[in-house]
């Protein structure tokens, strides 16, 4: 057993007992640290496949960006020390039955199908690579979704502000 | 036996489980945002382990799980903003205390 296959399984063994704890435990923001544990391991997968940029942006719009947004949410909306209600038995039973047939359905799937790799010089995903990729027009370019998922944030930031905005009191 | 990409298949599959079973449970608006989360990750993982084992001289996968977290950062944006607006008018982020879904 090598090195590199330690790490796969610590790696692995973080990302989904921290995901379990994140959807059982009762305590919202130990919820949000469990969350927080899970995503870091995700990023540590990625750095274990090699794909170090999409691990840096996982770890700069996931840990850094979208578990803090969390986070101050749940201080603006929660009372501090307070349990989440326990659940019916029954919900969480067959939750828990639904959740286990699909997996097994999809381990099924996945032990009937062989995959085969197609050959070819391989395409290092160096950051030079990317970028040459997503702002090309070419063929394979990717810089039309590029310029339509910048649409696209732009207008649910405007959203954003404008859902959150604090509507004044008509008074007329 | 050397991980490979059944390893990462299995991994993704579970964690994307787990997300649906907080889904199902979770009653509090913000905990099943964060099932979502999960879900979108394990299909992240998918994309980027395809990529590497399967087709290594393209860097579709890659993109696509770029474009997958960008969506993600706008969705998790809007939903607070809808659920920090929604506590202030009803004082509560239980779905159970939303059903009328009007002022």
């Amino acid at each position: 057993m090598s090195g590199s296959t330690i790490i796969f399984y610590i790696l692995a063994a973080l990302t989904l007992v921290s995901g379990v704890l994140a959807v059982t435990t009762r305590q919202i923001f130990r919820a949000a640290i469990f969350l927080l544990f899970s995503l870091i391991g995700i990023a540590g997968l990625y750095f274990w496949m090699q794909y170090d940029f999409v691990a840096a942006v996982q770890i700069v719009v996931y840990v850094g960006g979208i578990t803090v947004l969390i986070i101050f949410s749940i201080f603006l909306t929660q009372q501090a020390g307070d349990l989440l209600p326990r659940q019916k038995m029954g919900r969480q039973v067959f939750s828990a039955l639904a959740a286990f047939c699909g997996f097994a359905l999809t381990m099924l799937q996945l032990y009937q199908h062989t995959f085969k790799a197609t050959t070819g010089q391989p395409l290092l995903p160096t950051v030079s690579n990317i970028g040459d990729r997503m702002l090309s027009v070419e063929e394979n370019g990717f810089a039309l979704p590029f310029e339509v998922v910048s649409i696209l944030l732009l207008a649910a930031m405007i959203g954003c502000i404008v859902i959150a905005l604090r509507s004044k009191p008509t008074t007329a | 036996m050397e991980p490979g990409l059944y390893h990462i298949l299995v991994i993704s599959a579970a964690l994307f489980f787990i997300g649906v079973f907080g889904f199902f449970t979770r009653r509090n608006l913000i905990t099943m945002l964060m099932s979502v989360e999960l879900v979108l990750n394990s299909v992240n993982l998918n994309f980027i382990a395809f990529n590497k084992y399967l087709w290594p001289h393209k860097l579709d996968g890659l993109f696509f799980s770029i474009f997958v977290i960008a969506i993600a950062a706008a969705e998790a944006a809007v939903a607070i903003a809808i659920i920090i607006n929604l506590y202030r008018s009803h004082q509560s982020i239980d779905v159970e205390n939303a059903e009328e879904m009007k002022f």
